[in-house]
């Protein structure tokens, strides 16, 4: 069958009633919860994992699409209206975006945003749909070996390439493979680093500690720093709707930041971010009036903000055809497959192709709710906003611990989240990335397996790992990820690497 | 960051991050203790215990990679911090933590949710207190009576 007969019979789930309120109820609060100042994608859908629990598993990554998606339009109203410092996954979005809503414009700002995320939403939803059968295909013929270098080179590209510091990210990297190890060891059910306590041995959670490093870390790192109480809200004044020249100058934005974000995001190179400051020095450079820029281009906010949507869609291609996460969103939606059981990869194609298809075609059915969600309703969306500091972090703490909670009501994974979150605060404080740590913990695991299994199979001859030409390019380029970096930031070029960073979602 | 910097000369060790380096040096060590205590399981070519030495292996080369730029003074310049509001943050926390088999989901997250805004600057507590209980109560209700969550019930939530 080819894509689009899959993706008829993925509408055929995702259009059935009870699934179109699941995704409506997901597009909704991954909005809502986005929006809010200083909550990132990442944190958005860890933070609302716990409402998935107890739904089908179909319905439940029905609305964890709508969830992700969501989250992605939220935070780009809050860089807009709120020249949030600390929030990363729309950076670029912010440089003129609140630009613009300083100067009164801040209604074609939204909607350019929310316009541009629906079209690079579609398109690159789309082209999901097309490569997902063909990368299947190629990666049914991958064996152990393969499989380890890919999750290698996810695991160099994720900490090592981008960012300020290879160390740093390298460090963050093993502290989550450390974090890995805790737990039975799935082939010869051998505890490890449990230290004879029975909670550990299931192992960490993967909720746990990105709920505790986010949500925790990011809530005591603002209140040491007293970084909340000089933010300005920006009022939306007059309309929302884009004039004629708006639309000529936006419409071009979108397509280019679609084409830039989308392959960034389907290649593991980690982050939505890349996409987004390669999309917005391309505009500066064709724009037709780049004096405007700096002083609230629309064309500044067109492209990063679809370059940053196609990426987060892009990121879908590595997660549910080779099961390989390469962002901490992703690492946290992986987390959700696997408390159904569901291992994404190719065999999730051939086993659950109405889960596949159903969850591809709810996120175009959401990207369609999301548009009618944000255009009209703006005005709610941005009175979350003027939420006060004291009450918007204690609240994110008691729906932090209500998550953890939830899951596993002990007074153990109460103290590991207490303990993760002292643990992000310190991260933050050194200048440590975060998705790395996460990205370690649920990938660690998984490569020593395909590991020890390529081992295995070739009766511990090491050079099966270098066995086939795949094997050895991945290897190649994984190296690569490491190494050109230190040599840049030797040169004197570190700046632009850390421009690059792939932060925290 | 890395790259030179006219101050690189100036700076001088970084007595936090030789911390660091430290505790990933020790990190390192337990692991290695602990894998190489266990008993059992080799019984495969590459068994449970070579994953954690490698592990080990490379946080033990970061260890010393940390404590070489701790001593150039490489890391990133940190702002001020204040001590008080993180205090009462991770009290809120504790305190949730211990009292949540005792008094319930409500009592116990309430008083997170007051410490918290405390930690913002936000009182009096004889305020915060109630709006936090009465809060994580209709939480309480949404999520164990409509969404099923097993939340731990306290002489509260049993009034209904």
């Amino acid at each position: 069958m080819d894509s689009f007969t899959l993706l008829a019979h993925g509408f055929a789930v995702a259009m059935q009633p009870l699934n179109l309120l699941y995704a409506l109820i997901g597009v909704t609060l991954g909005t809502a919860v986005g929006v809010l100042p200083g909550i990132g994608p990442a944190l958005t859908v860890a933070l609302l994992l716990p409402v998935t629990y107890k739904l089908d598993p179909g319905g439940s990554l029905i609305m964890f699409a709508g969830i992700y998606y969501g989250g992605m339009y939220g935070g780009s109203t809050t860089s807009i209206l709120l020249n949030t410092p600390g929030e990363s996954s729309s950076i670029v979005t912010a440089l003129e975006g609140n630009k613009m809503a300083r100067a009164g414009r801040g209604g074609p700002a939204l909607a350019t945003a929310a316009i541009g995320s629906f079209v690079a939403g579609l398109i690159a939803t789309m082209a999901l749909a097309l490569i997902a059968p063909t990368i299947v295909k190629f990666a049914l013929s991958f064996g152990p070996a393969e499989y380890f270098a890919l999750m290698i080179l996810a695991f160099m590209t994720v900490s090592a390439a981008f960012g300020d510091s290879t160390l740093r990210g390298l460090t963050a990297l093993f502290l989550g493979l450390a974090l890995g190890l805790v737990g039975i060891d799935l082939q010869t059910g051998q505890a490890r680093l449990a230290f004879g306590i029975p909670d550990l041995l299931d192992g960490v959670e993967v909720t746990t500690l990105a709920v505790a490093l986010f949500a925790i870390g990011e809530t005591l790192s603002v209140a040491a720093s007293h970084r909340y109480g000089e933010e300005k809200i920006e009022p939306v004044k007059g309309s929302v709707w884009m004039s004629r020249e708006d639309w000529s100058r936006s419409w071009k934005p979108w397509l280019r930041g679609t084409f830039i974000g989308f392959p960034i995001g389907a290649m593991p190179a980690g982050g939505a971010e890349i996409g987004t400051f390669l999309s917005y020095s391309v505009e500066k450079q064709l724009a037709k009036k780049p004096e405007e820029f700096g002083h609230g281009a629309i064309e500044g906010v067109a492209g990063p903000e679809a370059a940053n949507n196609a990426s987060a869609a892009g990121t879908l291609v590595p997660l549910l055809t080779l099961g390989l996460p390469t962002s901490a969103t992703a690492a946290i939606m992986l987390a959700g497959f696997q408390q159904f059981g569901l291992q994404p990869g190719p065999l999730l194609f051939a086993n659950n192709p109405q889960i596949v298809w159903g969850l591809i075609a709810s996120l175009l059915v959401a990207n369609f709710m999301l548009l009618v969600l944000n255009l009209p309703l703006v005005g709610l969306w941005v009175r979350l906003l003027s939420i006060p500091r004291h009450w918007l972090y204690a609240g994110i703490l008691v729906f932090a611990t209500l998550g953890t909670i939830g899951a596993n009501p002990s007074t153990f994974e109460l103290g590991m989240l207490l303990a993760f979150g002292v643990l992000g605060y310190i991260l933050r404080r050194f200048g440590y990335p975060i998705a790395p740590v996460v990205v370690g913990l649920i990938l660690g695991p998984m490569a020593e397996q395909q590991l020890r299994r390529a081992l295995a199979i070739s009766q511990g001859d090491a050079t099966v790992l270098v066995g086939s030409p795949i094997a050895v390019i991945l290897l190649v380029l994984a190296v690569c990820a490491v190494v050109v970096p230190l040599i840049m930031r030797a040169r004197g070029k570190g700046k632009v690497l850390s421009a690059l960073a792939a932060s925290e979602d | 960051m890395t790259q030179e910097s006219p101050t690189s000369e100036t700076r001088r060790p970084d007595r936090a991050a030789l911390v660091i380096a430290a505790i990933i040096a020790i990190l390192a060590a337990v692991i290695v203790y602990s894998t190489a205590t266990a008993h059992g399981g080799s019984a495969t070519r590459i068994g449970p215990s070579a994953f954690p030495y490698a592990i080990a292996g490379c946080l033990f080369v970061l260890s010393i990679w940390t404590a070489f730029e701790a001593m150039r003074g490489d890391f990133p310049a940190r702002e001020e911090q204040e001590i008080q509001p993180v205090i009462w943050v991770i009290g809120g926390l504790a305190a949730q933590m211990l009292l949540l088999h005792i008094t319930g989901f409500s009592i116990a997250t309430g008083l997170l949710f007051a410490a918290t805004a405390r930690g913002f600057g936000k009182g009096p507590l004889w305020m915060t207190i109630p709006i936090g209980i009465i809060l994580s109560f209709i939480v309480w209700v949404i999520f164990a009576k409509g969404l099923q969550l097993s939340l731990p019930a306290g002489p509260l939530e049993r009034l209904i």
